[in-house]
């Protein structure tokens, strides 16, 4: 009896790193050219904006809540920083400012909705996505932007993507191999260590998993519960906006058809973020994982020639295996209790 | 003496190290009131959860008219004919539904109903439970509309629907005025004659002596004494509950030290008598009163949660007006709310950090958590609170509930204050757990006024200097707790007139 609990509690924390690294091992067996420094670079970057997107989500969700707008938070901030440098011709650095702060005001606009009018945060979030998905096509009649195209005026648009901009999702840093790794990975990567130290180490995130937890509690022990909400949407949405930069950084235009899959496969990434460790919460290095963990599944896939419409089969089964160890085996070695 | 309904037989169940009962015999006869009394944690409510299916039995057996009788579930238990009317009495109705479909409920559960709802045939059937129970209500209303006594009716109507043999009544006076009360004893009384067998759960004496038959008393998970004939013995039932009798509590009255708090002409509602009292450095003053007494208003004053309706509030005679719980812990306020499990157990967190919630922020550095301090100072409380655990990095959630309740006081006393608020710190705690918490909290009142909401008697005399009584939001008693005029203090405890020819213990 005390040895099997101890197996599934083993299941149970490390049962999904044992997937991951399976994977690996089958991955590199079995397809040609897996096992490459190209590969892994290829596999980060096809998950670091999604990755950071679901960083964002992962606050929401520690505070219990959730954020529904994050994908067209993401494809605002691409369409805005097309028109900003685009139409208005402005530089890169300010288009890059506009988008955050844009990604910011949502945050608190969502925030502001949750706390202080008791909108549901779904219901809200859901509000606030359709509400952008329509804004961010109103400025070209819902064209996509790029240099040399005609504008509703008439006028005919020449600003252009500055280099700067650019560099953020095309540059490629030399790592042993020249131009290994690019932009958008270090990104990611620092950004869920940060994100990481902050719900981990610090006594404001130790207080929002307070919060979602036992929400009334954490108010009764004097905690500031509307404000540490708001702050988890405005992160949300400031992480959404920097998706949304890389993603027309690496575009170089505002494609108004780009992102669609943004949002669910980041909540995705931070629901499987929950089996990692067997931690059953919302937590950073989970979600980075969960990223990582579809990732590597749909290169490896792709590699081993599967069609591209097995795609979003392929990460449904893993979400349902990822909630399946979240939850049902959990709660078995929970369960009982008084 | 009529027939044997239900016999418990040597009836044992622990959770974990905790034995809640230790084998208890009990029979319970047809047509009769059995009250079963019992402080908080005596193992009353276990006793109950396992006659209606909730828990399971360890060892021993229960039989229903010479038949084994083992429930699955509470639904279960419900068929074959045992019905527990719970304390929480929105558990037993639906308030979003009218009286007939709640009356009907069991019914509509049922597969023989079938697919329809059939309105018309579900207000007749309803109507005439109704009329039986001598509900006058309109069946369509819907529940939401009904007060809490009325609503209480239905679901004892909805449990005698289903014409059991033995019905349960969990503390059921306990949100009901007088009058309404008196209402449900006519009601019980007619039970008896149709020959159900009634387990009434109270301590309430007043209740007691109206309708019990029988006394069965409860004390750390044995039966401590069973009284029955024609004259029953209320003294010596209460003695059995308690382990000692009631005078036995003399709390050395210590000097105070300057005013800490006052409550100035406080008015809690509009129609309510002003409230003046004053609190102390170095003494622990316990309010006590009935459920809806108001107590829990005035708690909720100090905590942030409510304004006073009229009066001043004066913390360090400056006048003290908390927003927010945030507020009133900037004060130097320090309040444990009641209901541990909705207000303050953060159950994803270990021992450590439920402890030490409220003050992380001097638990860190620049925003980050120092855990080898935040550490420390916990396992120091647990030490001092006398927590049973393996170590402080367990969670909340594997603790029993008296342990939960340490951890959740302690929290409060982890830093010091002037002044500490506990509003029930002993609801659902076992005796132990109970008297270590009260000799922590009085070992430690020197710096700080001590004031805490309690709901019984005897965990006022056994924390506190001076008892303050409240009934319908006003002062009705104040008794400094020494050779205490216990007639007079239970007279104004259940809001009676005083009648000193009547001996209330």
């Amino acid at each position: 009896m005390d040895y099997k609990e101890k197996l599934v509690d083993l299941i149970i924390k490390y049962g999904f790193l044992c997937l991951l690294l399976g994977l690996l091992v089958f991955f590199s067996l079995f397809s040609n050219g897996f096992a490459s420094p190209r590969s892994a670079v290829f596999i980060f970057q096809s998950v670091a904006i999604t990755g950071i997107l679901a960083l964002g989500v992962t606050c929401t969700l520690v505070v219990d809540g959730f954020d529904l707008s994050i994908g067209s938070v993401a494809t605002s901030a691409l369409m805005l920083s097309a028109y900003i440098m685009v139409v208005l011709e402005y530089n890169g650095l300010i288009a890059v400012i506009a988008c955050i702060v844009m990604g910011a005001i949502v945050g608190l606009v969502n925030g502001l909705l949750i706390v202080k009018m008791r909108v549901p945060d779904l219901l809200a979030t859901l509000g606030m996505m359709f509400l952008l998905i329509g804004l961010q096509r109103i400025p070209t009649e819902g064209r996509s932007i790029s240099t040399g195209m005609r504008m509703p005026g008439g006028e005919v648009t020449e600003g252009v993507f500055s280099p700067g901009f650019l560099w953020l999702g095309r540059h490629r840093f030399d790592f042993f191999l020249e131009n290994l790794i690019p932009m958008p990975v270090i990104l990611f990567v620092v950004i869920a260590f940060l994100v990481w130290i902050f719900l981990q180490l610090t006594r404001h995130g130790r207080l929002m998993y307070a919060i979602g937890s036992n929400e009334r509690a954490a108010a009764l022990a004097g905690t500031n519960v509307n404000k540490y909400k708001i702050v988890a949407y405005m992160i949300s949405g400031m992480l959404a906006a920097v998706g949304g930069i890389l993603l027309s950084a690496r575009l170089g235009r505002g494609d108004i058809a780009s992102g669609n899959n943004l949002l669910l496969d980041s909540v995705a990434a931070a629901l499987i973020g929950f089996a990692v460790l067997g931690v059953a919460k919302p937590n950073a290095f989970g979600t980075a994982i969960g990223a990582l963990f579809v990732g590597i599944l749909l290169q490896g896939l792709t590699m081993m020639n599967a069609p591209y419409y097995t795609q979003d089969f392929v990460k449904g089964v893993v979400l349902v295996v990822a909630l399946l160890f979240t939850f049902a085996l959990t709660s078995r070695t929970r369960g009982g209790g008084h | 003496m009529s027939a044997v309904a239900c016999q418990i037989i040597s009836m044992s169940k622990s959770f974990g190290v905790n034995k809640v009962l230790r084998n208890i015999n009990l029979d319970l006869f047809s047509g009769q009131v059995t009250v079963l009394m019992g402080a908080n944690g005596a193992g009353k409510s276990t006793l109950v959860k396992i006659l209606c299916g909730v828990h399971k039995a360890d060892s021993g057996t229960v039989k229903l008219f010479g038949n084994n009788f083992q429930p699955s579930s509470p639904s279960d238990a419900f068929k074959k004919g045992i019905v527990t009317v719970h304390q929480s009495i929105n558990d037993g109705v639906v308030p979003d539904l009218d009286i007939a479909s709640n009356l009907m409920l069991d019914k509509l559960g049922d597969s023989s109903w079938g697919f329809f709802v059939r309105n018309r045939q579900l207000k007749k059937a309803a109507s005439e439970i109704a009329a039986s129970m001598g509900i006058k209500f309109d069946v369509s209303k819907p529940v939401r509309e009904l007060g809490i006594a009325d609503r209480q009716l239905i679901a004892i109507a909805r449990a005698m629907a289903q014409d059991p043999k033995v019905l349960i009544l969990d503390e059921p006076t306990s949100a009901l005025s007088v009058a309404e009360a008196e209402r449900l004893f006519k009601l019980i009384e007619r039970f008896r004659k149709t020959g159900v067998a009634i387990l009434y759960i109270s301590h309430r004496m007043g209740d007691i002596r109206r309708i019990a038959d029988r006394i069965v008393s409860m004390r750390d998970g044995e039966i401590a004494g069973l009284f029955e004939g024609k004259a029953l013995d209320y003294e010596g039932a209460i003695t059995a509950m308690l382990g000692h009798s009631m005078t036995e509590f003399n709390v050395n009255v210590e000097q105070n030290g300057p005013l800490v708090l006052s409550f100035e002409n406080i008015k809690i509602e509009e129609k309510s008598q002003p409230i003046n009292l004053s609190i102390h450095k170095n003494e622990v003053v316990a309010i006590t009163g009935l459920l809806g007494s108001g107590k829990s208003r005035l708690a909720e004053i100090l905590f942030g949660l409510r304004n006073q309706f009229s009066g001043v509030l004066k913390l360090n005679e400056k006048e003290y007006y908390p927003k927010s719980p945030r507020d009133a812990l900037k004060s130097s306020v320090h309040m444990s709310p009641k209901d541990r499990a909705t207000n303050a157990i953060i159950s994803d967190f270990d021992i450590t950090g439920n402890l030490t919630i409220p003050f992380l922020k001097s638990f860190s550095y620049m925003s980050f958590i120092q855990g080898r301090t935040q550490r420390n100072a916990s396992d120091e409380m647990v030490e001092k609170m006398g927590i049973v655990c393996q170590s402080s990095y367990d969670k909340i959630g594997t603790l029993s509930g008296g342990n939960q309740q340490k951890v959740i006081v302690g929290r409060w006393l982890l830093k010091s204050c002037d002044l500490l608020v506990l509003d029930e710190p002993f609801q659902g705690v076992d005796i132990k757990a109970r008297r270590d918490i009260g000799s922590y909290i009085r070992s430690s009142t020197k710096d700080r006024a001590t004031l805490v909401f309690v709901s019984e008697i005897d965990e006022a005399l056994e924390i506190a200097d001076k008892i303050i009584i409240m009934s319908e939001a006003s002062v009705v008693g104040e008794h400094i707790n020494h050779e205490v005029d216990f007639p007079a203090l239970l007279a104004e405890f259940s809001g009676k007139k005083i009648n000193h020819n009547q001996r209330y213990l």
